[in-house]
């Protein structure tokens, strides 16, 4: 099952290699890995898309949670959240294929960033679901190139995430 | 006051209450031993950099403290690694100092230039690359509190040169430091250890699985009185051996692959088995499906990550093991199993360990033996890897903790000698015995030099039977006795080697001449002894299970 994962650490060189070393290291799979500053910029958030079963998933939050920069480890697939991924795809447009793309790009409240005589650009922000779908409708048309952020995301509501990968017994 | 990063860095060691530290220099680390020069502190000067990681962890395995070790940049600072590493799977306090290029040269593939940071990352448990010599008081600070707190490892500390030498305002050694991020579980949680006196309340057959944890955290004391008070019998890891007299009337010695007879049936067949600073290793599990199989798991561990890594625990206590015994201890009402412990005992007299002694024939077991009663059980041991670790836990019998220094989870071959040299440098009038091989002693054997200069009285058993013995026993039991690369024809006069070196050599061919040998070896106090003990070479470790076998699967001595 794949599980997101959300994680607080300290914004410091390496800190990147240790997580990603842990992956690699014990065998688990990143599907996406995105980073950034909060809002105190000692601290910066992650956020990891990693595939595996229940017990898989519940070791590399306590392995994430064991390395000394992690503040926090919070598997968000357990509680209401919501997440989103940017996408740039370069589509190829000549001719009536113009409209039709611009027709779809409308539909998705995508935006058109550049144009070019035979591409079109387009800008897309979404969950899986919403990506998945317009990637769909625009191959036949035939994609030149994508660009995917990966994933960030946050808990709903206004408490911040709870911990599940930490120290509860 | 105006001071360098190599003075601030000796002033802080000082300040960390560190006696003796292992190292060689080189281009990138001159800067700091230069400051040593100058230093109150002990630095032992190794032959090579692995015996000076190794030095480090049988100096911190034997005193509880934190080791320090020393090197240099680029292949000084790689060949710490295996040593790390060996320190990392055991959970041993040790900080590793490094030389590197400096700031301006970082990246340009310069003279003895190794990404020593990254290459550290899967083998410490925090590392770091000083950019600023602003930073150094505060990382030193840092890297010892990580190393010795919470689940112990070691810390790597990259130093590049132009930090070494940089001078800044120093204002004394920081008193105190925080990690928002490092926050271990030292207090058992109290519903928890509820649960867990109440399953104990309960058991008919209770066992306990006692690891290298109960060392670490100091809590032998607690693990007798708490083991008495439930009459529980008592297995130890190869890590927990000395965590529990092994001459007490619970202990049934190891477990595992070579485990006893009496430790692997009782494990199998207890209804509650408690797991003390153990971490259910593949050596000691055997089939994972098939050990403990009707037990109820109680997992006391102070890191959370190991509850249900391996084996499902189901009263998972996180927590410093002393205190959670000392709670638990209180929670729990005496009880007894005297159906269970006529079994064990009955186990026990059945199959004891045992070995052929044979007339005429020196049996490496009969040599530990030996070793164990002219010593009185008292001296520190430390092993190689290989037969001669599994024989040393088996036949000598520890009674004490941080005794016995072994590598344990890495099995790193090498590990013995410069680690002797540690504990020696650590307690000076102690006996150090490195029960070794003929194969493991040659990994490091450039330590003679180290030993001897230092006037360290080590005393090195080789159990010489010209082979690698582990390896050829596997070969014999599980690949048709086709003897690929291992028989050691080539080994030197190890008694003319020693005496190249300046130490003490004895050769050792028949029983009668064990005793005097090592009383020989006992008398000498200012140099290293080699006894060159000629062992039957095809003499094989039992009890055996087979790798991925149950651990009742045992093969016996035939």
């Amino acid at each position: 099952m794949r599980h997101t994962i959300s994680l607080l650490v300290r914004n410091k060189p390496g800190v990147l290699s240790h997580i990603a070393g842990l992956f690699s290291a014990r065998g688990y799979n990143i599907d996406s890995l995105t980073v950034g500053e909060t809002d105190d910029n000692t601290v910066s958030r992650m956020t990891i898309v990693t595939i595996g079963d229940d017990r898989i998933v519940e070791q590399v939050s306590k392995q994430l949670n064991k390395l000394i920069d992690v503040i926090k480890v919070v598997d968000l697939t357990d509680q209401p959240f919501v997440d989103r991924e940017l996408v740039l795809i370069k589509v190829q447009a000549e001719g009536e294929k113009r409209s039709q793309i611009i027709e779809i790009t409308d539909i998705f409240r995508a935006k058109i960033v550049d144009v070019s005589p035979k591409t079109i650009t387009v800008e897309i922000t979404g969950d899986d679901s919403k990506i998945q779908a317009i990637i769909e409708l625009l191959s036949p048309f035939g994609i030149k190139e994508i660009a995917r952020t990966g994933k960030v995301a946050i808990a709903r509501g206004r408490e911040a995430g709870k911990n599940k990968g930490g120290a509860t017994c | 006051m105006l001071m360098s990063g190599s003075e601030i860095l000796l002033d802080a060691l000082e300040k960390e209450g560190v006696e003796v530290m292992f190292g060689f220099p080189g281009g990138a680390i001159l800067p700091v031993y230069d400051a040593i020069y100058d230093s109150k502190i002990r630095h032992i000067l190794v032959r090579h950099e692995q015996g000076a990681a190794h030095a480090a962890d049988g100096y911190a395995r034997s005193t509880g403290k934190v080791g320090v070790c020393i090197a240099t940049s680029g292949p000084g600072a790689t060949n710490l690694v295996t040593g790390i590493a060996t320190a990392y799977m055991d959970s041993i306090p040790m900080v590793a100092i490094t030389g590197q290029v400096g700031t301006d040269l970082l990246g340009n593939d310069s003279f003895q230039e190794a990404d020593i940071f990254g290459i550290t990352i899967p083998i410490t448990k925090y590392n770091y690359l000083v950019k600023k010599v602003e930073d150094l008081p505060g990382i030193i600070k840092e890297a010892f509190y990580i190393a010795r707190t919470g689940r112990p490892g070691p810390v790597l500390i990259d130093i590049p040169k132009n930090v070494q030498v940089a001078k800044i305002e120093y204002d004394g050694y920081p008193k105190e430091i925080s990690i928002s991020s490092y926050n271990p579980t030292i207090k058992g949680n109290p519903r928890q250890i509820k649960l867990a006196a109440e399953a104990i309340s309960k058991a008919e057959r209770p066992v306990i699985y006692a690891g290298g944890g109960v060392i670490i955290s100091g809590a032998a004391d607690e693990l007798k009185q708490f083991a008495e008070k439930i009459e529980a019998p008592v297995t130890m890891t190869l890590m927990g051996l000395g965590g529990f007299p092994g001459t007490h009337i619970l202990s049934m010695g190891m477990l595992g692959m070579h485990g006893t007879h009496a430790a692997n049936h009782a494990v199998t067949e207890s209804d509650l088995l408690i797991a003390i600073g153990a971490r259910f290793d593949d050596r000691v599990t055997g089939k994972l499906s098939a050990f403990a199989p009707n037990a109820k798991v109680i997992h006391i561990d102070i890191d959370p990550a190991e509850i249900g890594k391996r084996k499902k625990a189901d009263i998972p206590i996180v927590g410093d093991i002393k205190q959670v015994l000392q709670s638990l201890i209180k929670e729990i009402k005496t009880k007894s199993h005297s159906d269970w412990a006529k079994r064990i005992e009955n186990w026990k007299a059945k199959h004891p360990l045992t070995y052929k002694n044979e007339k005429g024939k020196l049996k490496p077991q009969f040599v530990i033996e030996k070793i164990y009663e002219v010593t009185k059980g008292d001296a520190i041991i430390t092993t190689e890897v290989g037969q001669n670790q599994m024989w040393a836990a088996q036949y000598y019998k520890f009674d004490k903790p941080r005794k016995f220094l072994t590598s344990g989870g890495l099995g790193t071959m090498g590990y013995g000698f410069p680690a002797a040299i540690g504990a020696q440098a650590a307690n000076p009038g102690k006996v150090v015995f490195d029960i070794a091989g003929d194969g493991s002693i040659q990994m490091n054997i450039q330590e003679l030099g180290t030993a001897v200069c230092s006037k360290l009285p080590v005393k090195i058993a080789i159990l010489n039977n010209f082979n690698l013995g582990m390896v050829r026993q596997w070969q014999e039991l599980f690949f048709n006795k086709r003897y690929s690369n291992t028989c050691l024809s080539g080994n030197p006069d190890f008694v003319a080697l020693a005496k190249a070196y300046g130490a003490h050599g004895i050769l050792v061919k028949k029983q009668e001449e064990v005793i005097p040998a090592i009383k020989e070896a006992m008398k000498i106090n200012d140099r290293p002894t080699i006894i060159d003990f000629r062992v039957e070479p095809e003499e094989n470790v039992f009890p055996m299970v087979p790798a991925g076998a149950a651990i009742t699967d045992m093969i016996q001595l035939a």
